[in-house]
């Protein structure tokens, strides 16, 4: 029998912007825009971004981490766009992969909602986290490729 | 932050296993001796034994010898460090929809 720890989690988040629908949504739809406040972070530089908006588009993140405990790992992001309604929705499915080993697969559906003047931004994400989940030697060969990532970092 | 990750991984280790699963979920009825929580699992007691190492060492699961009998019981705490991961999920979502804050602000002021 096949062995799996897999949790599922859903959250949602809502944020007040004082701008336009418009205007929010094409933060998420131009690549430039998006790449200031998805790619970018604390602790990460990033290697690749690219952005293809439609429907059945990819999105390819891969950040490498700079500092702490996981610094030289690379984290990487990749979605696929499932659905989108100009200014009002985007459905995408994404996984979360560090190192060599990929700890998540998510939905994540974003609301553009009008509010006066300005925008709700609703998002909810229904996730799969998991570890080990194709087999007890996945898991395990994750398991070494984390601690050789780690071996790296505490040899300096 | 490393040793949260770790035990992250220790969680999910000790439950990537249905024996591991099929213990917390009989111990979530309430503490139980080694003995008799082993005679269901149709296993030798040395092997839930290991497996009672592997959750006591992920922290899920507290096991107490009193004379000779050893009682195993869940560690409510344990379980706050999956929560904790997820968390960490979503305060990532914060900071990016911070910073989307901060991008939209900026055109504002054009």
């Amino acid at each position: 029998m096949a062995q799996s720890s897999v949790t599922h989690s859903t959250f949602i988040i809502e944020r007040n912007y004082a701008v336009p629908p418009e205007q929010v949504f094409a933060a998420w739809a131009d690549p430039a825009q998006k790449r200031r406040w998805f790619a970018d972070g604390d602790h990460a530089e990033i290697e690749e971004h690219r952005l293809d908006f439609r429907v059945g588009g990819i999105e390819k993140t891969r950040r490498m981490i700079t500092a702490g405990p996981f610094k030289g790992t690379p984290l990487t992001n990749d979605s696929v766009y499932l659905d989108i309604v100009g200014h009002e929705r985007i459905i995408f499915a994404y996984t979360m992969t560090l190192g060599e080993k990929r700890i998540s697969s998510s939905q994540a559906t974003v609301e553009f909602l009008p509010n006066g003047k300005g925008t709700i931004l609703a998002f909810t994400e229904q996730g799969a986290f998991f570890e080990g989940a194709d087999g007890p030697e996945m898991r395990e060969q994750g398991w070494k490729s984390l601690i050789g990532q780690l071996d790296k970092v505490f040899a300096h | 932050m490393l040793s949260q990750q770790l035990a992250v991984d220790r969680v999910f280790h000790a439950l990537g296993d249905p024996t591991r699963r099929a213990i917390v979920e009989k111990l979530s009825a309430g503490p139980i001796s080694v003995s008799r929580l082993a005679k269901p699992l149709d296993m030798t007691l040395a092997a839930v034994v290991q497996h009672l190492q592997v959750l006591e060492a992920s922290g899920l699961v507290q096991t107490e010898k009193v004379g000779r009998v050893r009682t195993c019981r869940i560690e409510p705490k344990g379980f706050s460090v999956a929560e904790r991961w997820i968390n960490e999920r979503r305060s990532l979502w914060e900071r990016r929809f911070d910073r989307l804050g901060e991008l939209l602000g900026e055109s504002d002021r054009k």
